[in-house]
């Protein structure tokens, strides 16, 4: 019923609605639909043996296991600095706040050269590491750092307004009722928290194993060690070798999303949660 | 933001307290201040002389005026394409919306080599429609053009993540007002609507900028890296980081972290006027990788 009043009323539907098909079909679903379509003209033996080639899933190893360390440290890290955004007043706060995008506004190019050369073993934080033995530079643990930077944003500004909109009353309530504020943290906050948490965790993981830029020169790319799955593809692409580069592809298609169909059932989880 | 007087017992002790925001900030400050900083002490290390000297050298000035093209084709067709959404599916209501919802953030959802590959198994001289692109005396990919097709793709969803939420926000009563009064179509929107999204569009188009000026893997892999012809800012900085020319490198680096600090800048001002003009509602999960999920209640 609404509809159709408001499309006699209003103009124009007809008209953006065919720009907005018409262009996301040009810019986005065509060139997706190749992938799939590409990788149909593989066998399926050629396929399988380009996504299990011992390499290859070395490198899925590798972009899966520093993303979830990457996000699992930011989940940790970011929730503490939502928290201290949220809650408390210090000076310069507004600046930290606008800080915190700075890896959304930092090209991925600029991290990845700006990491390595802080992290080399003659760095600024690498030498010190170094004395204690810690290589961090064209390491596994490198890939790590840079996607911590990367996604430190997803956890820090999806938990900050659910932080901001929890309800004093809660707390106060069960103050006055005699819980301490540690019973108060884990009896109250963390589990009206917590379905933002998990939903921070999986942008900033399903964003890290995507990541090429700021990976790329710190992790050495050293095949079956620090050789990232996006690299792969681009290396494939290099020596001409165009189907091997879309059926790992389509391996990371599938899994981004596996993590968006995740990370939507996790939103509406928390929404429900919190809708009365 | 509500600030609320507390009692003592309602927040942690200090101790706990200060312990939280030292860690907290110490964080901040080894992942985020001291990269910044590096940016700028690398650019500067052998002297202001070697500084200018990295930036106005032709491959630099070559690779900003492609990276600024390529930005200023990508960003006005993004914002046509994000107005002509924000209509459709901002003010009207249909099946299927919220499926069209999901594919426009598609883009956030694919790793930005994928982006780019798409462009290369399309185009490319072993791609479905390169060699006929080639044989009628085109290129588009390593050249000019797939570096605009990558960077729009990249940048696409950022303004139509904007406006779509806000025009919904805003609904329609206005606008039918308008329209019982005797205005036109684009009456309605230059006079009405625009008005009301202009913040929004703003922010979309400075979230837009930065992806599209700052964007790496995809414009990569559709480059092919011809210096002079075929680079932009940050893959010229990157040839040059992997030319063992560290000190240009950063130097041309730090126009990208210029860029970066704008963009700050600009988001939170441009930001709180968004939060006062509208407050948008979230509608699908992808929307938090655009930088959205602040204002989202």
């Amino acid at each position: 019923m609404t509809m159709r009043a408001q499309r006699r009323v209003l103009p124009g539907f007809g008209l953006t609605m065919g720009i907005t098909v018409l262009y996301l079909s040009l810019v986005v679903l065509i060139p997706l639909a190749t992938l799939p379509a590409r990788t149909m003209t593989m066998s399926w033996a050629e396929f399988r043996n380009t996504i299990t080639d011992p390499r290859v899933v070395a490198s899925y190893r590798l972009s899966l296991g520093a993303s979830f360390a990457a996000a699992a440290v930011n989940a940790i890290f970011g929730a503490l600095v939502a928290w201290v955004l949220a809650r408390y007043t210090f000076p310069g706060r507004r600046i930290v706040d606008a800080l915190i995008d700075l890896p959304f506004a930092l090209p991925t190019a600029v991290a990845g050269i700006v990491l390595t050369t802080l992290y080399a073993p003659t760095g600024w934080l690498g030498a010190p590491l170094e004395k204690y033995g810690i290589a961090v530079a064209f390491t596994p643990l490198g890939v790590a750092v840079a996607l911590i930077f990367i996604g430190l944003p997803f956890v820090v500004r999806t938990l900050q307004p659910v932080i901001e909109d929890l309800d004093p009353e809660l707390e106060e309530a069960a103050t006055s009722l005699g819980a301490s504020r540690a019973g108060v943290l884990f009896r109250i906050i963390l589990p009206n928290l917590f379905p933002a948490w998990l939903t921070g965790f999986a942008l900033a993981f399903a964003r890290a194993v995507g990541e090429y830029g700021s990976v790329v020169f710190i992790s050495g790319n050293m095949p079956m060690r620090t050789e990232i799955s996006p690299l792969l593809i681009v290396t494939k692409l290099e020596q001409y070798d165009y189907a091997g580069a879309t059926a790992i592809a389509l391996v990371m298609l599938v899994m981004s999303f596996v993590l968006l169909l995740a990370i939507n059932g996790l939103q509406s989880w928390a929404r429900r949660r919190v809708a009365p | 933001m509500t600030t609320l007087p507390r009692t003592a017992r309602l927040t942690e002790p200090r101790p706990v307290r200060w312990a939280i925001l030292a860690i907290a900030l110490g964080f901040v400050a080894l992942f985020l201040v001291v990269p910044l900083a590096a940016v700028f002490a690398q650019a500067f290390a052998k002297g202001f002389e070697a500084y200018r000297a990295a930036i106005v050298e032709p491959d630099a000035v070559a690779a900003l005026k492609l990276t600024l093209l390529a930005a200023a084709v990508a960003v006005p067709l993004n914002v046509i394409f994000g107005l002509a959404a924000g209509w459709a599916l901002g003010k009207f209501q249909f099946r299927g919306r919220h499926f069209l919802l999901t594919l426009i953030d598609l883009p956030f959802a694919v790793s930005p080599v994928i982006s780019g590959l798409v462009f290369v198994l399309l185009f490319g001289r072993r791609g479905w429609l390169g060699p006929w692109i080639i044989d009628h005396g085109f290129q588009i990919v390593f050249a000019v053009p797939g570096i605009i097709l990558a960077t729009i793709f990249v940048s696409f969803p950022f303004v139509a993540r904007e406006v779509i939420p806000i025009m919904e926000a805003i609904g329609t009563e206005e606008e039918e007002a308008a329209r019982v009064l005797g205005a036109g179509g684009f009456q309605l929107f230059f006079r009405v609507t625009l008005p009301n999204i202009k913040w929004g569009l703003l922010y979309g188009v400075i979230l837009a900028n930065a992806r599209a000026m700052g964007e790496f893997g995809a414009v990569s892999v559709v480059s092919g890296h011809i210096r002079g012809l075929t680079n932009t800012l940050p893959l010229h900085v990157e040839i040059l980081y992997n030319e063992y020319n560290a000190q240009a490198a950063f130097a041309v680096a730090s126009l990208l972290g210029c860029l970066a600090i704008v963009t700050l800048i600009l988001k939170t001002v441009v930001e709180s006027r968004v939060q006062r003009s509208a407050r948008p509602a979230v509608h699908t999960a992808v929307e938090a990788m655009s930088w959205e999920s602040k204002s989202a209640v």
